[in-house]
């Protein structure tokens, strides 16, 4: 059964405090999303609606059981943990700022609700810095290394049939999570793969592939898997999955992040539907993933199982060609509709470039733009690639201080509008379950006590309190829901609708 | 917490040898000019002391 894949994108930020010798990055992301929530004016609750654990199960796994050694020594550090108007959750995270974009239905969506949280840290890093003092400044980076053998991750989640035998969605999703690094990737000066000096590399295509050890595995934080178990649904177990993917880099570019998750959520309905003509098994996924990462000029191979080698390009043609197949005989009612066929055009074209000359691509693909600047730089001073200037500026690509962030400066092009972002820093999705829990938020800011993916808990005035279960995705949204939340006043009356 | 805490596990050489870098393509001489504009900017926005800013970007690790 092919299920719609609504789809969503959760981004851990890099922190600093500047002016300081102990930086303190907890007590930072709590400062700067506090002071958001105290400045915003979205006509959100006025106290703060705290999210709700109740249901959640991160150590759940996919494969069915949970081994005590795959427990992750610290599942979720919470303190500051917000839900806002626009469906999404702003939190922090180990020791990060995280904004995880509310519900979409389609690529396009989820880069309109990406670029919003950018807008959101943004508007995060100057009330905070308004309020500090002594000159000191906290600064956001959209990236996921240091450069020192420290990540920290930019996550998909796709809604799946919970029928798909999970063995197809980690044969298939390997092979789409390494291939795709081709173009997903940000870009890094040097390496961080244990054992290596980092100046034994000049430049790579991903920032997060030296980081990745195990094929599959419930792990996010170390021993990281290319599949990642969780099983943690945030919907009908019986219907759905959620598949977690943890393999991507964080993107400046909007192309980037639009083919990522669009490529992937048609790729992903392909696997439902047992659409993929040449399954594949590597000798080595990690070793693949990280070779592929390592090679800019796209021309090597990678070693399958069967001894046979394969390119990334060559691996992203064939889904490609499936995928066109594919739409041909499903259509693309399940795939985010027309914006699957933009994604299409934009993925041959990509694919196009790719084959034949990758450097083309210096205004969509961040890996390129990244490369062809600090190359011009490096060749324009006569630097090594190991120089602290290219360095630094690796780290500034990703700055979000505007007039600083060097992605910002070199003509990426957007594919969506200033005002689309700036709805959605308060506006929900209409066409996901996030349009019900945002309006609910908007609508009755201080009757709503939590809320989180599956469910809204209220505060009717008598107890108990009542909480409303969202369990399917694609429900609660405006053609679904609009009309009876413009006509009831108070939860109590939309409850009493909601039961009738 | 959270640190990375990999195994030390040596790649390959073959693995880590960087591959032919692509020449930046045959570029329109707008393009190179444009770069030439947008060098300048980088050289003024710049960390002014690289090295200390790169040793200082110390982030915990995360998911």
């Amino acid at each position: 059964m092919p299920v719609p894949k609504t789809l969503g994108i959760e981004t851990e930020y890099g922190i600093v405090l500047r002016g300081t010798d102990d930086p303190q990055p907890i007590l930072a992301s709590s400062l700067l999303i506090n002071a958001y929530l105290a400045d915003r004016d979205d006509g959100g609750p006025s106290q703060r609606v705290s999210w709700d654990f109740e249901d959640e199960s991160p150590a759940q796994d996919q494969r069915g059981e949970t081994p005590l050694h795959a427990l992750a020594p610290e599942i979720e550090t919470h303190l500051v943990n917000a839900v806002l108007t626009n469906g999404a959750r702003y939190y922090v995270d180990h020791a990060h700022p995280e904004y995880s974009s509310p519900e979409c239905a389609d690529a396009r969506s989820v880069v309109v609700h990406d670029r919003a949280g950018e807008e959101i840290l943004i508007r995060s890093m100057k009330a905070a810095n308004d309020v500090l003092n002594n000159g000191q400044e906290i600064v956001v980076y959209k990236n996921n290394s240091d450069g020192k053998g420290n990540s920290y991750g930019c996550h998909e989640n796709y809604l799946m049939d919970r029928a798909t035998p999970f063995g197809q969605i980690v044969q298939h999703g390997i092979t789409h999570f390494i291939s795709r690094q081709i173009f997903t990737g940000s870009g890094k000066v040097g390496t961080e793969l244990p054992g290596c000096s980092r100046d034994e590399v000049d430049f790579q295509i991903t920032q997060r592939a030296d980081f990745f050890e195990e094929p599959v595995g419930l792990e996010t934080t170390l021993k990281r898997p290319i599949i990642n178990t969780r099983d943690e649904p945030h919907a009908d177990a019986r219907k759905y999955r959620r598949l977690h993917v943890i393999a991507g880099d964080a993107n400046m570019s909007e192309v980037a992040t639009y083919l990522k998750v669009g490529t992937t959520a048609i790729v992903l309905a392909m696997v439902e539907q047992n659409a993929i003509s040449r399954p594949l098994n590597f000798a080595d996924p990690v070793r693949a993933m990280q070779q592929i990462s390592l090679d800019l000029s796209l021309k090597r191979t990678v070693e399958l199982e069967d001894g046979t080698r394969v390119r990334a390009t060559e691996i992203q043609r064939g889904l490609f060609e499936d995928a066109q197949a594919f739409i041909e005989a499903h259509g693309v009612d399940d795939v985010g509709g027309p914006v699957a066929l933009d994604v299409m055009s934009r993925w041959e074209h990509t694919l196009d470039a790719l084959e034949t000359d990758p450097m083309k691509l210096s205004t969509t693909l961040d890996w390129v733009a990244k490369y062809r600047l600090f190359d011009a730089y490096r060749e324009r001073h006569d630097l090594a690639w190991d120089d602290a200037r290219l360095a630094a500026m690796d780290i500034q690509y990703h700055d979000m201080r505007p007039g600083r962030g060097l992605a910002k400066k070199i003509g990426l092009e957007e594919i969506v509008t200033e005002a689309e972002v700036a709805e959605a820093m308060t506006v929900p999705p209409s066409d996901t379950r996030a349009f019900f829990r945002g309006e609910c938020l908007r609508k009755w800011p201080t009757d709503v006590v939590a809320a989180n993916w599956d469910s809204i808990v209220f505060d009717v005035g008598t107890d108990p309190l009542r909480r409303i279960p969202m369990m399917e995705p694609t429900k609660g949204t405006r053609d679904h829901v609009g009309s009876v939340l413009e006509e009831c006043s108070t939860p109590l009356e939309l409850l009493e609708r909601l039961s009738g | 917490m959270a640190e990375r805490e990999q195994k030390k596990v040596a790649p390959d050489r073959e693995e880590v040898q960087q591959s032919d870098l692509p020449a930046p393509s045959a570029s329109s001489e707008q393009l190179k000019s444009d770069m030439d504009d947008l060098l300048d900017e980088i050289d003024e926005v710049l960390e002014t002391n690289a090295e200390d800013f790169v040793k200082s970007y110390i982030q915990k690790g995360g998911q």
